[in-house]
């Protein structure tokens, strides 16, 4: 400590000065406009997609449309509402993330609690990653050669003459859910792996078992993870359109197939919001663009809740969950 | 500037018996073993719960314990010191068998729970009995009752409903002296509770299940210094019907806590004994260098 020069500055004295951007390079001057920006810019483009549907939405969208039933006639004021396609989306996705989350957990698990040998882990987790980036309109023609084989019959219909139909809400369901999974599994991958490792040996030391241990503790313990990831991929489901269009049927009313009450729904065909709007954009046959306008809007607060639903999961995971508390803080 | 050069590793002779203070009989000798030593804290120990004969452990090649022998008796607290390294941890994890989720840990030599070998225990039995406190308190995710709950609930299909863990639950949270603190918020999540409480909760949960012998592996160097004399004070509570091993960086808390103390070096066990004499007239050079703060 020097203790002749540089004294305390007296008080009332000028403090140092802030750096400003005046004192900045060029350089740094235009990226750090470039970046507000781009925030900037992208936040307006939120806005106006949202604004944009919600004016549009709102002035088509009437309450009878949210439950009266499509019908096929061309005077678009009998043309009726999108009752069906929101049972289909609803249906949809989750048969879709019904048939995923059970799957990607157990993957997920598998993968991060055993994953021995630890080459087929790699293996499974590049398999994910595969389907993760496969085009959903790949997956749709793909399931169409699936399911229209004749041993899997009994999820569609069977045509006089032994032709598999193929085209069903299970069907449509199944590849759905090869949407949700990657994201299912990437977070409960993520959450177990953010569990330290003390937290399951003390599982362990008071005389646990692996599995009691997967079932009593980090199963509990990645719920939050597991909700997050689910909620993401029913958003994904609900707003994909090619597998609808493909394996759904392309029905703008639910038909109904065979006699099992519930099962024939299933069996059945229908629509979704997604194809709905395509369907009567200028794009498809129907072009009643104002129905279209309506249940983009009702779509887009659809995925919007899910999304909402996402952060609340997650916040609330933070809340009583692992992060920053000791669990969560690692070794 | 320095002049007392620690000696060369390898003085330490791997296969000598450990220097053992006098006043105490080798620790298979039986356990007239503290009647010499003026301990204050108690005089005698209770009968011999785990026997140690010849306990190596590596990992590949490394031999982290070696060749070390001690027994552990009820009514006492063995305190396990020495520098970062040493090979305490590990001698300890293999008590209850933990060292065989380390990928690569072998073991040889024999440890003995009432004159059972433990490789002849169900592990998840074995681990029931020699219950363990580990370094970061790590209640799981769920509530406190639940916390000890799960320790108590066999592996069975019938589960046992609430009314009958209720009172066992509590009797493990007085024993940790946590059921006044918690009692009225038994279904709050465990995670909520104070690094110190969390600890506690984590000694209820070990002690649920009645185990015969207690691990505690650096149960403090995550607390603070209240929540520290807290532990200890349970930890001498606990004493009388346990028998505990506490893996300690502290050598005050081992002094405070500790009946028994052995001093390990690189894997080798060099000196065991009462705590007094190990802290005030060790018998090996490296044992009085490091309790007077030469190295470590």
């Amino acid at each position: 400590m020097a203790v002749t020069a540089s004294p305390r500055p007296a008080p009332g004295k000028q403090r140092p000065k802030r750096e400003s951007m005046a004192d900045w390079r060029w350089g740094d001057r235009i990226a750090y406009v470039l970046c507000w920006g781009a925030g900037l810019a992208l936040c307006a483009i939120a806005a106006l997609i949202m604004g944009y549907m919600a004016v549009r939405g709102l002035q088509y969208l009437k309450p009878s449309l949210l439950w009266s039933h499509p019908s096929g006639e061309v005077d678009q004021s009998d043309s009726g509402g999108f009752l069906d396609p929101i049972i289909g989306t609803i249906l949809l996705t989750i048969i879709g993330i019904a048939i995923a989350t059970p799957i990607a957990v157990a993957a997920a698990i598998w993968v991060v609690e055993y994953g021995r040998p630890s080459g087929l882990a790699r293996m499974v987790e590049s398999g994910i990653e595969v389907v993760a980036g496969t085009p959903d309109i790949v997956l749709a023609i793909f399931g169409l050669a699936l399911f229209q084989h004749g041993l899997l019959g009994w999820m569609s219909f069977t045509a006089e003459g032994g032709a598999v139909f193929g085209r069903s809400f299970l069907t449509a369901g199944a590849m759905m859910s090869l949407i949700a999974l990657p994201m299912v599994f990437g977070a409960t991958r993520e959450g177990l792996q953010s569990i330290p490792a003390h937290v399951r040996e003390a599982s362990y030391g008071l005389g646990k078992t692996k599995i009691a241990t997967i079932r009593r503790v980090l199963l509990p313990a990645v719920r939050p993870n597991v909700s997050t990831g689910a909620a993401l991929g029913m958003g994904r489901i609900a707003g994909d359109t090619a597998i609808v269009v493909i394996l759904l049927g392309a029905t703008l009313r639910l038909e109904k197939e065979g006699g099992v009450p519930g099962l024939d729904v299933l069996k059945g065909t229908g629509s979704t919001l997604t194809s709905y709007v395509y369907n009567n954009s200028p794009a498809g046959e129907g072009n009643a663009p104002e129905k279209a306008y309506a249940a983009a809007f009702v779509l887009l607060l659809l995925v919007v809740a899910l999304n909402f639903t996402v952060d609340l999961i997650a916040r609330r995971g933070a809340k009583t969950g692992l992060e920053g508390t000791r669990l969560g803080a690692g070794r | 500037m320095i002049t007392e050069q620690p000696p060369p590793i390898r003085k330490i002779l791997v296969d000598a018996p450990p220097t053992v203070a006098p006043g105490i009989a080798p620790p298979a000798g039986g356990h007239a073993a503290t009647s010499g030593a003026a301990h204050h804290r108690r005089g005698e120990a209770g009968p011999e719960r785990m026997t140690l004969q010849g306990l190596s452990v590596f990992y590949g090649e490394n031999e982290a314990v070696k060749q070390v022998s001690l027994s552990i008796r009820l009514g006492e607290v063995l305190a396990l010191i020495g520098p970062s390294g040493c090979g305490k941890t590990t001698l300890l994890r293999t008590l209850n068998r933990l060292t065989e989720l380390t990928a690569g840990a072998q073991r040889g030599g024999t440890i003995l729970l009432d004159g059972t070998d433990v490789d002849a225990l169900e592990v998840t039995a074995l681990r029931r009995r020699v219950a363990m406190v580990f370094q970061q308190p790590n209640p799981f995710p769920m509530s406190i009752f639940d916390n000890v709950a799960y320790a108590l609930r066999e592996q069975s299909r019938k589960r046992p409903g609430r009314s009958v863990l209720a009172p066992l639950v509590e009797d493990a949270l007085r024993r940790a002296g946590l059921w006044d603190e918690v009692k009225d918020k038994l279904d709050a999540p465990a995670l909520r509770l104070s690094g110190g409480q969390q600890q506690r909760l984590c000694i209820a949960r070990a002690i649920a299940t009645r185990p015969e012998v207690l691990l505690m592996d650096e149960p403090c160097s995550a607390l603070d210094p209240r929540s520290t004399a807290v532990i200890e004070q349970l930890i001498g509570e606990l004493r009388s019907d346990l028998a505990i091993v506490i893996v300690t960086h502290n050598m005050q808390q081992a002094r405070r806590v500790g009946d028994k103390v052995a001093f390990m070096y690189l894997g080798d066990l060099v000196e065991y004994g009462p705590a007094e004499q190990i802290f005030d007239a060790p018998q090996a050079q490296r044992t009085r260098d490091y309790v007077r703060g030469v190295f470590g």
